[in-house]
């Protein structure tokens, strides 16, 4: 089942779509919600936590992958657990040495990364029954659906929150003799639940399907 | 598969974790020097935000940083036991690390408990002048102590009076974000410039209070307190108490004034 030069095959090309809309990892599957309030405060540090996390779901999910027929059933959680800390340690260990600001502020969230259920959910659900390129894929996929959705409510939380984009003015404050006052509910995480939970409720208008049966 | 023998699975979680092993520790060993100049340099931004030469939050290159801190500061080393300087031309003003040397017993001393929870004075601290002509425009002091949760480290920079603050500010902390986390926000740092530590008789006055304090004029000897943070508050009032009391750089600062008058 390798893919022909250039062109996925429709599995793959599944693995790397579906998370985005269809089957996203915040608004259908509702994982990593922790994270998703906690850094999108800003925009930058929810650029860097999402290529955080892409970069570990697409690697742990090649790893598992490649060792899913030998690793043994019984201590099959320990064994995804233990690639995922070791790719988050090392991941945190890159952001210190290279964006040491951003990661101050990220701070606690980098090393959560390895509790981040999204991470382990694709682990355990895809890498472990598909091949290492689709699995490849698949991280990479969930990891720009959890991104899609921190960036979308970083981008109206720090423009209404702080009235800036990526640190640059945008909206004159208040307090800096402008006419933009401040809403101070976006800085709370409050204001995260309430932007995603919006989120989902547009994505089920616009799907349907997307709705639990009751 | 068929199940696996125990053997198996011991061998399999044995391989796994070492090359895991091997995979974060090659990592860790490879960027730290990376990672140890990083932190370097954010010290040295702190203490060039705490003087005003730069803005706190900006940027600047290692390169630039260097040239500001060649151009304008002068480091001196203090030995906290004696309170005097010592001039010790081999000392690694860059590397040295107080925070390292307070834990070791070789390079730390003891001091009597107090309020700010400081369990032992590394046996040396650099304070850092920012230099005028011959003298100092400002001082700028290490500082350190317990908050609610964590242990507050920053500097604090007095002028060329030294009772008058020019800024204060933290790099390390681990506060209640939103509540004593916000030792760190530039609003309430804003508070600080032109209050007075000491009163007249030489005793350290500065305090943060609950609630408002009046303005810089009428009020020196008080700050704001933080809202909602009252045991963060108390820990920076212990924590200027401490350091620029007697256990900390009381008599050192005795030393720079009475000089400076004579």
């Amino acid at each position: 089942m390798s893919a022909s030069p250039g062109i996925l095959n429709k599995q793959q090309r599944e693995a790397l779509i579906d998370p985005l809309f269809n089957n996203n990892p915040i608004a259908l599957q509702i994982l990593g919600i922790c994270s998703a309030l906690a850094v999108t405060t800003k925009m930058e540090t929810a650029l860097v936590m999402s290529l955080g996390l892409t970069v570990v779901t697409a690697f742990s999910n090649l790893v598992i992958s490649l060792l899913r027929n030998y690793i043994p059933a019984s201590i099959r959680i320990v064994v995804q657990l233990t690639v995922i800390a070791s790719l988050v340690i090392v991941t945190d260990q890159v952001l210190k040495a290279f964006v040491f600001d951003v990661s101050k502020q990220l701070s606690v969230f980098v090393g959560l990364i390895i509790t981040n259920c999204i991470v382990m959910g694709r682990a355990e659900a895809y890498a472990m029954a598909n091949p290492p390129a689709a699995s490849f894929l698949d991280g990479i996929g969930n990891g720009l659906g959890y991104s899609l959705v921190l960036i979308s409510v970083s981008f109206i939380r720090e423009l209404l929150g702080s009235g800036k984009l990526l640190g640059f003015s945008v909206l004159k404050l208040t307090t800096e003799g402008g006419w933009y006052t401040s809403n101070g509910l976006m800085l709370l995480a409050p204001g995260a639940f309430f932007l995603i939970g919006s989120i989902i409720w547009a994505l089920r208008t616009w799907k349907p399907e997307q709705v639990e049966a009751e | 598969m068929s199940q696996p023998t125990t053997s198996y699975t011991v061998m399999f979680a044995a391989g796994i974790c070492l090359i895991c092993s091997l995979f974060v520790s090659g990592a860790a060993v490879a960027l730290k020097d990376r990672q140890d100049a990083n932190k370097v340099l954010d010290k040295q931004k702190k203490v060039l935000a705490v003087a005003g030469l730069i803005e706190e939050g900006a940027s600047p290159t290692a390169t630039e940083v260097d040239a500001i801190f060649a151009e304008k500061i002068s480091a001196r080393v203090v030995d906290m036991k004696t309170k005097a300087e010592v001039s010790d031309p081999s000392f690694d003003f860059k590397g040295y690390d107080a925070i390292k040397a307070s834990k070791d017993p070789a390079t730390s001393i003891e001091v009597a408990p107090n309020k700010a929870k400081v369990g032992r004075l590394p046996a040396r601290q650099i304070v850092y002048c920012v230099k005028e002509g011959a003298g100092c425009a400002q001082y700028i002091f290490p500082v350190e102590g317990k908050g609610l949760w964590s242990t507050m480290y920053g500097f604090l920079s007095l002028e060329k009076d030294l009772s008058t603050v020019k800024g204060i500010t933290f790099y390390a902390h681990g506060e209640t974000p939103g509540l004593g986390g916000e030792v760190d926000n530039q609003g309430w740092k804003a508070l600080w410039p032109g209050r007075k530590v000491y009163k007249d008789d030489g005793s350290v006055a500065l305090k943060v209070v609950k609630g408002k304090a009046g303005d810089v004029a009428s009020d020196p000897h008080r700050v704001d307190g933080l809202a909602g943070a009252t045991l963060t508050s108390n820990g920076v009032t212990y924590l200027v108490d401490f350091w620029l009391g007697p256990d900390g750089f009381k008599s050192y600062i005795d030393n720079l004034k009475s000089g400076s008058a004579g």
